[in-house]
C-alpha cells in the first residue's frame, strides 16, 4: 500500500515532481537531474525551477539538444552508481532515444546475467492539445509497453506525481514518466515528508456497480465527468486510473470487472496496437464467461495528432463521446 | 623509456588477446559457438597497450569486437569463453554472447551490437566520476564504423563541452565490415573531428603497443588532471573478415592483407624487446606455449559446462 504521512499540503502536480526532486536531491547525493533548459530556466513546464539554484550547475545540468545521447549519458552514469534523472520535453522526442532506452537501457540487467542494472527516470510531457501538431503533442505511451524491462508510470493527482516519482527514483530499474499536459496545473493535497505510491498499482477514482472504465493520464478528468452525466441517468461507473503502464495493475482491473460485468478502456492515445489492446485482451481472457457486453475501446482517432483546434476536438474522445459509448456497453 | 617488464606483460597479453580469437574461431568452425566471433586478430597491440595504462578502478565500454579488450582488461577467461558459446557459467549466463556484457569487478561498463551504442556509456561514467569527484577515468572502444553514428558525435560533444574524463579509443582498421572508410567518411583522418568537439585528437600507429599504452597513458592523466577527453585514432588492420562466415576477401586485396600481415603487432613487441636484449625465441615460446595451453584447459572445461536451462527467468528482467 501507499506509505502514509500525516501532513499534507496543497499545490499543483508540476510543484509536486518539484518538491519531489528537491526532497530527493537533498536526501541522495547520487540524484541529478539533467535536460534541455531545465536549470537556468527551470524546465519547459517549470517542473525543476529553483534547483540549479539551490544543488549547483554540476546537479542539474542543462544539456546540448541531444536527447539519444543524454539518455546514453544517464545510462552510462547510472552504472556507475549515479541517479540520473533526465527531461526530455516531449514525448514525441523519445523515439529519438529508442536504441538507448528500449534496446540498452530496458535489457541492461536481464543482458548482463543481473550484473548490471541501470536506475534512470526518463520525465516526459504528453497529451494531445492544439497547437502542439504532429511533433509537439503526441501521446505515445502505449507504444513502451513491449519493451520489457522497462517500467512506466503516468501520474494524474499531485499526491500520486510525488509518491510514484519517488518509487521511480528509487526503483533499480529504468522508468519512463509520463507527465500530462493537461494536468501539470491540478490541485491537491500532497503528503509531506517519505511519500511513496507503489510501481504497478491502479487506484479507483470513483466506485460504481455498472460499469468499469480503466483510463489514465488527462483522460482520467474526461472520464469522471462522463461519469457523473452517467451518474444523473442513474449509471454507477467504477474509474480505475492505472497510475503505472508497466506493470500494469492486473488484479485490481479483473476485480473490478469481475463485479460489474461491464468493461470500456479509455485512452487518449490511439486504439490501434495500444494500451487499450492490451487491457481488453487481458479483461476477455480472464473474464470472458462473465462479460455482459463486449468490452469497448474508446482512444484517439488513427491519425497524427493535428494542429488546429476542430482537428484535435475530433482525434481525441472527449466527455460526450465518453458518455455516449458507455452508454452503449451499459445497452441504455 | 617503459619498463621491460611491463612491455613483456604487454606481449603476453597480446598473445592471449589472439590466442582467444583463434580458439574463438575453432570453437565456431566446430559448430560449439552460437553466433559467429568478430575476430580481434591484428588489432591486439591496442586492447594490450591501452588497458596496460589504466588503473584498476578505470572503465572501459567495449563493442561488438569486444572479447581482446575484456581479455586485456582482466576478464575471467572461463565466464568469459563460456558466455561466447553460450554456457550457463558464462558472464550472461548465455543471454547476451559475445557482444552483450557487463562486470563491474573489473572495469567493464558493457558492450552491444548497436554500433557505436556504448559511446554515451563510456560518457555518462565519466559524467558520473566528474559530479562525485571520483578519480576513474572511463576508455570508450570503438571502430572506425561508429564514427559516424549519431550518438557518438552527440556524446563527444557533450565529453568537451564538460570536459569529461573519458579516453576515446577509435579502433581504425580501414573496414567497417565491407566498407572501406575512404567510401564512408568525407575527412581523411577521424581524429581530425576531435577539434569540432574541442579536444584534442590524434591519429597513431595501433600496431604498435608501446606507443599505444604512452599516448592512453598521457590522455588518462589528462583527464583525471580535469583537463578533458582526447580522442586517439589507432591505425590498425583486422586480419580475418568481419565475422566468422566472412573470409574477409571479397572486398580487400590479399596484397593488403598480407602487407598488413608484415606489421603483426605481437611480431613488433617481440623483436623491440629481443633487440634490447630483453627477450629470447626460447622465452617468448614459453610463455606462448603457456597462454595456449592455459586457454586449451579453461576451452574444454567450458566445452563440458552445461548450457542454460531451457526456461524463461522474467523474474531476472528486473533489479531488485
Amino acid at each position: 500500500m501507499d506509505s502514509v504521512t500525516e501532513k499534507t499540503k496543497e499545490m499543483r502536480l508540476q510543484e509536486a515532481l518539484r518538491e519531489t526532486l528537491r526532497y530527493e536531491m537533498a536526501r541522495d547525493p547520487r540524484v541529478f537531474v539533467m535536460g534541455e533548459d531545465v536549470a537556468l530556466f527551470g524546465g519547459a513546464y517549470g517542473v525543476t525551477r529553483g534547483l540549479m539554484q539551490e544543488f549547483g550547475e554540476s546537479r542539474v545540468r542543462d544539456t546540448p539538444i541531444s536527447e539519444a545521447a543524454l539518455v546514453g549519458l544517464a545510462v552510462g552514469a547510472a552504472i556507475n552508481g549515479m541517479r540520473p534523472v533526465v527531461e526530455i520535453q516531449f514525448c514525441d522526442l523519445l523515439p529519438l532515444c529508442m536504441d538507448q532506452l528500449v534496446t540498452h537501457a530496458a535489457r541492461y540487467h536481464y543482458m548482463t546475467g543481473g550484473r548490471i542494472s541501470v536506475p534512470i527516470v526518463i520525465r516526459n510531457k504528453f497529451g494531445t492539445r492544439p497547437g502542439g501538431g504532429p511533433s509537439h503533442s503526441s501521446c505515445n505511451h502505449g507504444a513502451f509497453i513491449p519493451f520489457p524491462g522497462l517500467k512506466i508510470i503516468c501520474p494524474t493527482t499531485p499526491a500520486d506525481a510525488k509518491g510514484l516519482l519517488l518509487s521511480a527514483i528509487r526503483d533499480p530499474n529504468p522508468v519512463l514518466c509520463f507527465e500530462s499536459h493537461h494536468l501539470y496545473g491540478v490541485k491537491g493535497a500532497v503528503p509531506e515528508g517519505d511519500y511513496t505510491v507503489p510501481i504497478g498499482k491502479a487506484a479507483l477514482r470513483r466506485q460504481g456497480k455498472d460499469l468499469t472504465i480503466v483510463t489514465c493520464g488527462g483522460m482520467v478528468l474526461k472520464v469522471d465527468a462522463a461519469a457523473e452525466k452517467l451518474r444523473e441517468k442513474g449509471v454507477e461507473t467504477e474509474i480505475i486510473d492505472l497510475r503505472s503502464l508497466a506493470p500494469i495493475d492486473t488484479e485490481t482491473i479483473l476485480a473490478s470487472v469481475g463485479k460489474t460485468k461491464r468493461a470500456m478502456i479509455v485512452d487518449e492515445g490511439p486504439v490501434i496496437g495500444g494500451l487499450t489492446a492490451e487491457i481488453a485482451a487481458i479483461i476477455q481472457e480472464n473474464l470472458f464467461s462473465d462479460l455482459k457486453a463486449p468490452v469497448i475501446r474508446v482512444g484517439a482517432a488513427p491519425i497524427p495528432p493535428p494542429h488546429s483546434g476542430p482537428l484535435v476536438e475530433a482525434m481525441v474522445p472527449g466527455v460526450a463521446r465518453i458518455e455516449a459509448e458507455a452508454l452503449r456497453v451499459i445497452g441504455a | 623509456m617503459l619498463d621491460p617488464a611491463k612491455k613483456k606483460e604487454m606481449l603476453r597479453t597480446m598473445i592471449q588477446v589472439r590466442a582467444f580469437e583463434e580458439k574463438l574461431n575453432d570453437l565456431y568452425q566446430k559448430q560449439v559457438m552460437f553466433g559467429s566471433p568478430h575476430s580481434y586478430r591484428g588489432q591486439e597491440a591496442i586492447a594490450a597497450g591501452v588497458c596496460a595504462a589504466l588503473e584498476p578502478s578505470d572503465l572501459i565500454a567495449s563493442y561488438h569486437r569486444g572479447t581482446g579488450h575484456l581479455v586485456a582488461k582482466g576478464a575471467d577467461l572461463y565466464k568469459l569463453l563460456c558466455e561466447c558459446i553460450g554456457r550457463r557459467d558464462g558472464y550472461s549466463k548465455g543471454r547476451g554472447g559475445k557482444m552483450h556484457m557487463g562486470d563491474l569487478s573489473f572495469g567493464f561498463l558493457g558492450n552491444t551490437g548497436t554500433v557505436g551504442a556504448t559511446v554515451p556509456f563510456a560518457t555518462g561514467a565519466a559524467l558520473a566520476a566528474k559530479i562525485r569527484g571520483g578519480r576513474e577515468v572511463a576508455v570508450s572502444f570503438m571502430g572506425d564504423g561508429a564514427m559516424n553514428q549519431g550518438v557518438v558525435h552527440e556524446a563527444m560533444n557533450m565529453a568537451g563541452l564538460w570536459k569529461l574524463p573519458v579516453v576515446y579509443i577509435v579502433e581504425n582498421n580501414l573496414y567497417a565490415m565491407t566498407v572501406s572508410v575512404e567510401k564512408s567518411v568525407a575527412v581523411k583522418q577521424l581524429a581530425d573531428r576531435a577539434a569540432a568537439y574541442g579536444f584534442e585528437g590524434k591519429a597513431i600507429d595501433g600496431n604498435d603497443a608501446e606507443l599505444v599504452y604512452e599516448e592512453t597513458r598521457r590522455a588518462a592523466d589528462k583527464a583525471r588532471r580535469g583537463d578533458g577527453p582526447t580522442l586517439l585514432e589507432c591505425l590498425t588492420y583486422r586480419w580475418d573478415g568481419h565475422f566468422g562466415g566472412d573470409p574477409g576477401t571479397g572486398y580487400r586485396k590479399r596484397e593488403e592483407i598480407e602487407e598488413w600481415k608484415r606489421r603483426d603487432p605481437i611480431r613488433r613487441l617481440k623483436e623491440k624487446l629481443s633487440a634490447e636484449n630483453r627477450l629470447t625465441e626460447a622465452e617468448f615460446e614459453r610463455i606462448s606455449a603457456a597462454v595456449y595451453a592455459e586457454l586449451d584447459e579453461i576451452a574444454a572445461k567450458a566445452e563440458a559446462s552445461p548450457l542454460p536451462a531451457a526456461e524463461v527467468n522474467i523474474d531476472d528482467v528486473f533489479a531488485r
